[in-house]
């Protein structure tokens, strides 16, 4: 943490969805500089974590972005305070180019940063005039990245940049991010434990809709047996993630195959009674 | 032939009508997904504003210039009534389906009632200025002249509503909008204001139907806009919900269609026609005619 206090704060989120409570009380901070991963299992409630911080989803609770609470604001509002983000399923506007996506993301007052944008992604400039809807997978989360870091920003939202990506896209993603967060304080959620390791300084662990584990990225990853408690992945890919250098889309990705919701031993939270928070956002939002 | 030149342009007169009122429904639609049963009733307040505009407004009249003043009066009129619905009616109820349908209905009951109220069930001559009035002779055909005027509007309207999809920057929030509302607000977009801005073009596209169908009909009624909206819904589905190039296609079909059916078979199986082919669409191409082509949407 800073000594200016964090950059963003959650404070006690319920989320409910279709009568489902999806978030039990979730509570955790983001400080002012570098890279907070927010890990857990498919259907946690990762993702509607982060809608919930921007408003997003119906959601209950309080949410204080700088010295402001942003809990009643509309989407808009809040995000027009200084936040980019890039969305799990990368929001591009399929019918639009790559160009008139980006002039969308344009915030005023504030010059675009188009430089850093194509300096980080050359290939933005060079299909421009493409629909965004005919870009590869890759592409499409370059331009969604790139979108996020057009505006001068003080937090990024990055929810899960490398899914469905080939590997060797992993690794353009992940610099991107890295080169993200040396300007910007970054929230990522992400299940490629290598990204986790090589980016992020601090994690915090969900599940079952609640904040299991806070704190320093490598205490967690350097210990395959909380790991794999936590994130309940195998022994083995924990192992990976402990040795890992480089990103990778295999071998210490959380899968979504663990069927069950390992209560977390020295958690801060457990999960409730009704539990399948976790199942109903693996089936709706997830 | 003479016959079928004749049933050309004025098919294409009265798609141009459809049109003006459909393209805003469209944009209703499209991006914030309310079902507009309202859109009727802005018509019926551009006509009757024309109209009152044309007999009592000064500086404005039944000709000339006078005449442009009245319709300006009365597409402002419409353009105004629309605003205040998407801020009174509409906003509080967005993603609240049903009762937006039942908001817009009491509306598009409503309004007509209360021009009846003031102004009475019977029909209302409508001013025709000189400049339409009578028929222009094309290949020895006889073409009433408002047609044309109707026909101009609506490419008018066509290239703005085109221009401003393609070339302003709330154009580009539509298009986005249309595919992901939640994303553009993600974007720090105030989706609500270009909401307001969509509706108050539709609105004003309609008022401006309402005054040129007070010229193709000669009369202006309280219903008017009850029955024409029925139409534009659908030339709406066919046309694919989103995409003002389908409405225009669509419009222009359905205009046709009515036209030759009419003649050519009993009076009013033109829009038992028209239906009929509305079926087809929903049985072949659930999504419209342009329903494949979403780069295309909205543009």
């Amino acid at each position: 943490m800073s000594a200016a206090g964090p950059l963003l704060n959650a404070a006690d989120l319920h989320v409910w969805i279709e009568g489902s409570h999806i978030l039990q009380g979730v509570s955790f901070a983001v400080p002012d500089r570098g890279v907070t991963a927010l890990l857990g299992r498919n259907g946690v409630g990762k993702t509607t974590t982060v809608k919930a911080l921007l408003g997003l989803v119906p959601r209950t609770g309080r949410v204080d972005f700088g010295d402001v609470e942003t809990t009643a604001l509309p989407t808009h509002a809040i995000v027009t305070m200084g936040i980019g983000y890039v969305p799990e399923d990368r929001g591009v506007f399929s019918a639009l180019t790559v160009a008139e996506n980006l002039r969308l993301a344009e915030r005023r007052p504030g010059k675009p940063r188009y430089e850093l944008v194509h300096e980080l992604f050359p290939e933005l400039r060079e299909r421009a005039d493409q629909p965004a809807g005919t870009l590869s997978g890759g592409q499409q989360q370059m331009l969604a990245i790139g979108r996020a870091l057009l505006n001068d920003n003080r937090l990024l939202i990055v929810d899960e940049p490398t899914k469905g990506l080939a590997p060797r896209i992993v690794g353009e993603v992940a610099d991107a991010v890295a080169r993200a967060a040396e300007q910007v304080p970054v929230l990522l959620v992400e299940q490629n434990l290598s990204l986790v390791r090589r980016v992020a300084e601090r994690v915090v662990v969900l599940d079952a809709g609640r904040v299991i584990h806070t704190g320093p990225a490598l205490a967690l990853l350097d210990d395959p047996d909380r790991v794999r408690e936590l994130l309940g992945v195998s022994r083995a890919a924990a192992t990976t993630a402990g040795k890992a250098t480089a990103p990778s889309s295999t071998g210490t990705t959380m899968t979504a195959s663990t069927p069950d919701t390992t209560p977390a031993s020295g958690a801060t939270g457990t999960a409730g009674p009704d539990t399948p928070a976790s199942e109903a956002e693996g089936r709706r939002t997830a | 032939m003479s016959t079928v030149i004749l049933l050309v342009v004025t098919g294409f007169g009265l798609g141009a009508l459809y049109f003006l009122i459909a393209s805003g429904l469209s944009l209703i639609f499209g991006l914030m997904d309310v079902l507009n049963f309202a859109h009727g009733a802005f018509l019926a307040i551009g006509a009757y504003g024309t109209w009152w505009a044309a007999n009592f407004l000064p500086g404005a009249g039944p000709d000339g210039l006078g005449f442009l003043l009245a319709v300006t009066f009365g597409v402002a009129a419409g353009t105004l009534a629309a605003t205040l619905v998407e801020l009174c009616v509409i906003r509080p109820l967005y993603g609240r389906h049903r009762e937006q349908i039942l908001a817009t209905v009491g509306l598009s009951l409503a309004v007509p009632a209360l021009i009846q109220a003031v102004w009475g069930a019977d029909p209302l001559t409508f001013p025709k200025p000189e400049l339409v009035s009578g028929t222009v002779s094309l290949l020895d055909v006889h073409i009433p002249r408002d047609r044309f005027l109707l026909i101009l509007a609506a490419v008018a309207v066509f290239t703005v509503l085109w221009l401003f999809n393609s070339r302003t920057r709330y154009g580009l929030i539509v298009r986005a909008g249309v595919q992901d509302r939640a994303m553009v607000t993600a974007l720090g977009i105030d989706v609500r204001r270009s909401f307001t801005l969509v509706f108050a073009i539709g609105g004003a596209a309609a008022a401006l139907a309402g005054s040129l169908g007070g010229l193709y009909f000669g009369v202006v009624t309280p219903t008017q806009g009850l029955s024409l909206l029925v139409f534009a819904f659908i030339v709406v589905v066919i046309g694919g919900t989103t995409s003002l190039t389908g409405c225009a296609i669509a419009s222009v079909a359905v205009g046709l269609i009515q036209q030759f059916a009419n003649y050519y078979t009993v009076a009013g199986l033109g829009d038992i026609a028209v239906v009929i082919v509305l079926a087809l669409v929903l049985l072949t191409r659930q999504g419209g005619l342009t329903s494949k082509k979403s780069a295309e949407r909205v543009a």
